[in-house]
């Protein structure tokens, strides 16, 4: 089992790819990171629905990246990212840890 | 068909099994909220009776590669990207019914912490990525898979197959959820007010990236994965293989 956890290290480490291929193949961004703006680029308005949703949330990390690193080189982002993926596997780990002791105990 | 805006939907459609707080109206959201809560109190009930605390480990890496692997983003060169999910993966290991609940943790954690899909769509996602995918993929595993034994080629590429075929239709799950939403939800006028894309569009764009190229991304990590596990036996126990 703990040879698995390796495994996932591993792959935590490795993550960066998810965000470098896409950059070097010229791939856009996904449905999630439009912004009102894009969308108004795409379609000639903004879904009133939509614009006003879209803002409810504030995430810690958003899109796996430090708040305001956006636009830093794809290197710096790479870290974020790992970082990113330490903390979430971390978390999702604990919680279905947690979550699996409270079912099972019952 | 407005094939040019299917394209352009196709292009830049993208991570859409994610869908993000916004595409979907309160009636569709609230709606899948709705179906899922009985599905999570399910989830717990079949676990309270099946789930040995031997089993708890597994269901936290495999928590953890699920998380992991869908940061893993291929892209369509020029396009969109996507990625896999591993939840027919995951239902061999540990079953249908406790796959549900570790999607679910999965997509908590990628909404509130990293705004990766909506907080209003946690209800959607979970139906899609963490319910019909698992549970379709499955069971089409299963069915293909037969009496064959552990170790067979026949086996792996059953798992493949169920990852195809899961992917694909939480794939049009997610399209027919959004292209709903320019017919439920518009102004007097008749503007949209979430999504805007209709069926014609949404279904195509979502089917069509994942039939080529994100199905195939989750076949392949199922079957790669599947057979590591086998060969390295690390797991003692398949009882949902």
């Amino acid at each position: 089992m703990h040879k698995l956890w390796k495994v996932i290290i591993l792959l935590v480490i490795l993550s960066p790819l998810g965000i470098i291929v896409p950059y070097l193949v010229k791939a856009g961004s996904a449905w999630g990171e439009w912004g009102p703006e894009e969308i108004k680029n795409l379609i000639g308005y903004v879904p009133a629905g939509l614009e006003r949703l879209s803002s409810l949330w504030n995430p810690i990390l958003p899109d796996y990246n430090f708040k305001g690193w956006e636009e830093k080189p794809l290197l710096h982002q790479s870290v974020a990212y790992i970082v990113s993926g330490f903390i979430g596997v971390f978390i999702v780990g604990g919680v279905a840890m947690l979550i699996g002791r409270l079912i099972s105990r019952r | 068909m407005n094939w040019g805006l299917v394209f352009v939907a196709f292009i830049f459609g993208g991570d859409i099994v994610h869908i993000p707080d916004g595409y979907l109206g309160p009636q569709t959201y609230g709606a899948m909220f709705g179906i899922m809560v009985p599905l999570w109190i399910k989830a717990s009930r079949v676990l309270n009776k099946t789930l040995k605390s031997s089993q708890i480990p597994l269901i936290a890496i495999g928590a953890a590669f699920s998380f992991v692997i869908m940061m893993f983003n291929v892209p369509i060169p020029g396009g969109t990207t996507g990625h896999a999910v591993g939840g027919v993966l995951l239902s061999i290991l540990i079953g249908p019914w406790a796959t549900l609940l570790v999607i679910t943790i999965v997509l908590v954690i990628q909404a509130l912490i990293f705004g990766d899909g909506g907080i209003t769509a946690i209800g959607a996602n979970c139906f899609n990525m963490g319910f019909i995918l698992p549970f379709v993929g499955y069971y089409t595993y299963k069915l293909i898979s037969g009496n064959s034994p552990l170790n067979s080629k026949r086996r792996i590429i059953a798992a493949g197959i169920g990852g195809y075929v899961g992917l694909n239709v939480a794939a049009l799950f997610t399209g027919i959820e959004l292209g709903l939403q320019p017919i439920i939800s518009h102004t007097d006028r008749g503007v949209p007010l979430y999504c805007p894309y209709p069926f014609s569009i949404t279904v195509p764009a979502m089917l069509g990236e994942h039939l080529m190229l994100f199905g195939w991304v989750e076949a392949i990590v199922t079957m790669a994965a599947l057979a590591y596990l086998l060969r390295t036996n690390f797991i003692k126990e398949w009882e949902y293989a």
